[in-house]
Order: structure tokens, then sequence, then C-alpha cells
């Protein structure tokens, strides 16, 4: 019997953030298989605030460990502590968002771990875990499992519900921060250019709009009416983000962020393998493309040929006479 | 300025969705899909490449750029372009891809970096086949090492390299002591992403756009450069595989391709067909 531990995400600001709350389905998925509990790991310059928002979750403990140095990330600073106090655990898991992606891996080589990365589920096979993992831009789930005492996982978001609070009361308990190792001292926060939005995060909207190179100049004036009328987060193929009409946060695919919204809106985007990857767990897509032979096509729930600097805006016109 | 770059061969990653899963389902068949350079990797090279060299005079190497990869004796043929678009070394792992995982190849990679001595270990962000992302940060971890991962930009300064990173929320720039690991992300390559000590001294300028090409004197001469051949078990001691794939399945196909024939009746069916609207 072992536990599972979930490595919680703040933000610069130092609150919560939702994607904690995958990993907490993720670990509660496992939880059958390794037959214990789970607790919840918060660090942080205050992490006090944010572990309070944990307690309703059914977590056996939220353990929390504040410092100066957890103020900005740097997995140097936390994979030591993350490790020390994760090696009473069977599974430590986080998010596979970009915190997720770099920490993990980091705690996984400190304890000698095994790691499965950016996983869309987990079953058992007896008692072993069996994570389930993307691979090949989507094309192949791979069914793997990881020999060593301790594991480690990341969750990807969109495969994963987030958690719903179950009620109870969690005790909070501090942990004492372990120092951390030489490399610490040899990297610098120097700065975070946070992309200010109203719009929803990619990661949680229920609709995305999303554009190709066919928008050139015009994308945000093309495509944020139509963002703004639904409520979406915009997007954008890899094509779009290196000619510089789209700033790279917003780039939806294998190596960019993973989506699987209510809606997903394809304006000009041809379809390469790469940005299939990240769009086709999506309930609902369209696509609007001039070009019929378009590969989006093979895939939208409805495609409609056109050219996109006038199916836009009649678009948005259509959608405001509805609303 | 000595760099490490480590290379995966994979199945061409254009051609992704033509991967076949053996009929047991134990295996992934890429059986006609020609082999490629992992492209983050790729990136990878074109960034040691840049940071060892006045971009103005790109021929003259300032430094070495040694190319590592684990992999059966096919893996040359990636390590001779390498070579060919001006690493000066390489160096082959011989191992099956069947006998590697993550863990496995970082601890392979920390064997190379004790011998070697590199002050900048460079690696793509992840290989698109397992697109497993974890190489790079163990590697760092088991150097105890700064690391920067999914870098963008990359610029030199003395002992140090300031580095802007992709995350979720937009760009994180850290500054990192030599030697490091970095893991390289898409945009790597611009044109105004890598600024060696030598090229910033020329104020303003850009490198060419994307990873560059050996021309065919280049190819010849690889041909006599370095390529070392260590075993598996040399360089990882007696390590065990760890994660053990059971089986592979395809994900369900989505039943999409129809069509609408404006906007009205697209709107008319996101409302009332899906209901998403």
């Amino acid at each position: 019997m072992s536990d599972a531990l979930v490595i919680a995400e703040l933000s610069e600001d130092g609150k919560l953030k939702k994607t904690t709350l995958s990993a907490i389905s993720f670990a509660k998925l496992a939880l059958p298989t390794l037959g214990g509990s789970f607790s919840i790991l918060v660090l942080g310059a205050n992490a006090t605030t944010a572990a309070a928002e944990l307690t309703g979750y059914g977590a056996a403990k939220v353990l929390t460990c504040t410092d100066a140095a957890f103020g900005k990330y740097t997995a140097e600073q936390f994979a030591p502590t993350v490790a020390a106090v994760g090696k009473a655990f069977g599974l430590i898991v986080a998010t596979a968002s970009s915190f997720g992606k770099d920490l993990l891996p980091r705690v996984a080589a400190r304890l000698d771990a095994a790691y499965a990365g950016d996983c869309a589920g987990v079953s058992a096979e007896g008692n072993q875990l069996v994570y389930k993992r993307p691979m090949f831009a989507g094309n192949a789930y791979g069914y793997c499992t990881l020999g060593t005492p301790i594991q480690v996982a990341t969750a990807r978001q969109s495969e994963l519900d987030p958690a719903i609070p179950s009620g109870g009361a969690s005790p909070i308990e501090a942990v004492a921060k372990v120092a951390p190792a030489a490399s610490a001292a040899r990297v610098e926060f120097v700065s975070l250019e946070a992309v200010k939005s109203a719009r929803p995060d990619l990661g949680e909207a229920k609709v995305i709009v999303s554009g190709g190179r066919a928008l050139k100049e015009k994308f945000m004036e093309v495509l944020e009416p139509l963002a703004d009328s639904l409520g979406a987060a915009l997007g954008a193929s890899r094509a779009a983000v290196d000619a510089g009409y789209a700033p790279g946060d917003f780039q939806v695919g294998q190596t960019g962020k993973i989506v699987a919204p209510q809606l997903y809106f394809a304006v000009g985007i041809s379809g390469a393998i790469q940005h299939i990857a990240g769009m086709k767990g999506s309930k609902v897509i369209v696509a609007i493309n001039k070009d019929p032979e378009a590969p989006i096509f093979q895939l939208a729930d409805y495609g409609l040929v056109a050219d996109l600097f006038t199916a836009v805006p009649a678009l948005v016109a259509e959608l405001k006479k509805r609303a | 300025m000595k760099v490490l770059v480590a290379l995966k061969r994979v199945a061409d990653p254009d051609n992704a969705n033509k991967v076949k899963i053996s009929p047991s389902g134990d295996a992934i068949d890429t059986t006609g899909l020609e082999w490629k350079t992992n492209p983050f990797d790729e990136y990878a090279l074109e960034a040691a490449l840049r940071l060892t060299e006045n971009g103005k005079a790109p021929k003259k190497r300032e430094g070495e750029v040694v190319v590592v990869t684990l992999g059966p004796k096919e893996c040359e043929t990636m390590l001779r372009a390498a070579l060919a678009t001006g690493a000066d070394r390489a160096i082959r792992i011989d191992a099956n891809d069947n006998e590697l995982d993550g863990r496995l190849v970082a601890i392979a990679l920390k064997s190379i970096v004790d011998a070697e001595k590199p002050d900048l270990i460079l690696l793509g962000k992840q290989a698109v086949d397992g697109d497993s992302n974890q190489v790079g940060q163990r590697l760092a971890e088991l150097l105890d090492y700064p690391m920067a991962t999914f870098a963008a930009t990359i610029k030199e300064e003395t002992g140090a390299l300031l580095v802007g990173r992709e995350v979720d929320g937009g760009v994180l720039t850290l500054r990192v002591t030599l030697p490091a690991v970095v893991t390289v992300d898409l945009r790597i390559v611009s044109p105004a992403s890598v600024y060696s000590k030598l090229t910033q001294a020329e104020a303003g300028f850009k490198h060419g756009d994307g990873v560059r090409f050996a021309p065919l004197p280049a190819i010849m001469a690889a041909k006599k450069k370095p390529l070392e051949v260590k075993a598996l078990a040399d360089v990882a001691g007696g390590t065990q595989l760890a994660t053990k794939y059971l089986k592979f399945e395809r994900p369900p196909q989505r039943a999409g391709g129809a069509k609408v024939k404006d906007v009205a009746e697209l709107v008319e069916k996101l409302a009332t067909v899906s209901k998403v609207i």
C-alpha cells in the first residue's frame, strides 16, 4: 500500500492555479491501485492561502512549505523539498503545465524514479499502475508501467476533469524546506513577461477561436470580435506564431497547448499533424478555410469553405442576431 | 564554449499519423516512415552552432560542438548529417530504442558529460515520438546543474546565459551560470533568437531563419570527422530499464468531414444540433 502526493501549482501572485485540480483527479484515479490516500503539497512565498482552498478535496493532509525562495519558481529551488516530502509516497503527480513538465522530471531524477509525462489517464494491471500516454503527436496511446518504487507522473489537463470539492476539512501541516543543492545558486529568476488578457486561459476555455497564417497581420483584427462574441480564448497555429501574427503562448499543438474545449474554431488553419494533436479532443470542431482540400476539414464537424476575411465578420454578425 | 548536443532519431514526424500498431498491440510499427532527426534536437544543434560562432563568419567555430545519440548503427547517418552542418565530433552509444527510457538516457548522458566536461548541454525539449519531455530536466538534476527548459531565446553573457523560456503565461527569463543544461523550443531558430558573445557585438545582426543546411563539400568532409562508439553498459552501468510499454492503441477517430453551405447554416447547427452556443 502506498499514497499519492499532488504538487499544487500557484500563480505568480501566490494564488492557487486551477491546473492543480486535474492532478488531484489523476491521484484519485490511482488511489484504488495504490491502496492508500493522497496528500497535497503547496510550496510558495505564502503557501497558507492556497492551502486553505485545497482542504475540501478529500486529501489526507495538505502540506505547506512557505519560504521566500518559493515566491519565484525555479526547479532548482523546488525539487529538493518536493523530493524530500515525496519520497514517503508511491506516486508524485502534478499537472502537465509548463510548471509540472519542468519540475517533475527533475524531482524524478532526484529520487531515481521513472516518469510518465503528460498522461491522459491511469488504470491498473494487478497491483501496478498503468499510465496512458499520448505519443506520436496523439496518433497512438501507449500504456506503460514504471518499475521504480516511487513513480512520478504529470497529467494532461485537457484529459482530466478538474476535481470537485468533496467536503471535509483536510488538516494543514507545515513541512520544512530542504536546503537546495549547489545548482540553485547558479540560476536566477530575471523576469516574467506575462501576457495580460481578459480572456479565459486556453486550458480552461469552453470555446477557443484559433487562427492560422492565412490571417496575416489581421490576426487580431479578424479574430477578436469572434472571440468576444463567444467569450472565447484565442489560439493559433505554429505557422501563425512563427510568422509573428500571434504571440507564442497562443500556440495550440503537439508541443504547445493541448486543448479540448466544447467548441473549437480553426480559422485559416490547414491542419498540420502537430496542430491536430493539440485540438482533436475538442467536442465540436468548426473549420473555416478557402481551400476545400485542407486536411482540417476531415476532422471538422462543420466545415465552411469560404474566404475567412468575409466569413468571420459575417459569422460575428450572425451570432449577434441570435444574442 | 564547448557544447554537447543530444540528438534522437525519430520516425518522420510529419507522417506521424501513418504509424501503425503491431497486430498484437504491443509495439509501434514505423515501417515505411523515413528516419529523421527529432526536430527539437535539430534546433538544439542549430542553437549550439550559433553559440559557437561569430554570425558574420559562421565557418569558423569558436569552441567545440559535440553531438551524441543513443541508438543503433543506422543512427550514424543522422550523426554524419550533424557533423556536416558544423558539429566537430560525434558519439554514438550503441543501443536499441526498446532498451531505453528517459531515466536510462539521462544516466547515460551524465557519463558522457562527466567525460567531456562541456560548458553547455543543449537538447530538444522533447522527442516527438515518445513526447516524453524529461531527459534534459533529469540530466540537469543528475549533474546538479542549473537548467532552462523550453528555451525560445539564448543570449550569451560572460560565464552565463540569459534564457527566455516559453511558459504557459508568457515568457520567463532565467540567467543560468555555466555549466548548464538548456532544452529548446521551436522558436529558438528564429533569426534573432540566439546570440553568442561574438555575434552580439554586431548590433542588429540576424541569423538565417530556421536550421542551416550542409553544403556538399561539408557533407564529404563530415565523413572524416571523428565518430566514437560506446557500449550502453559502459555509460549506464547496471541501470535496468524501468518503463515498460504493455500495449499501444489508436485513439478513436473523429467522424468529421461534414460541410455547411454558409455562415447562417453553421450558426444554426451549432445552436440546434450541437447545442454549443
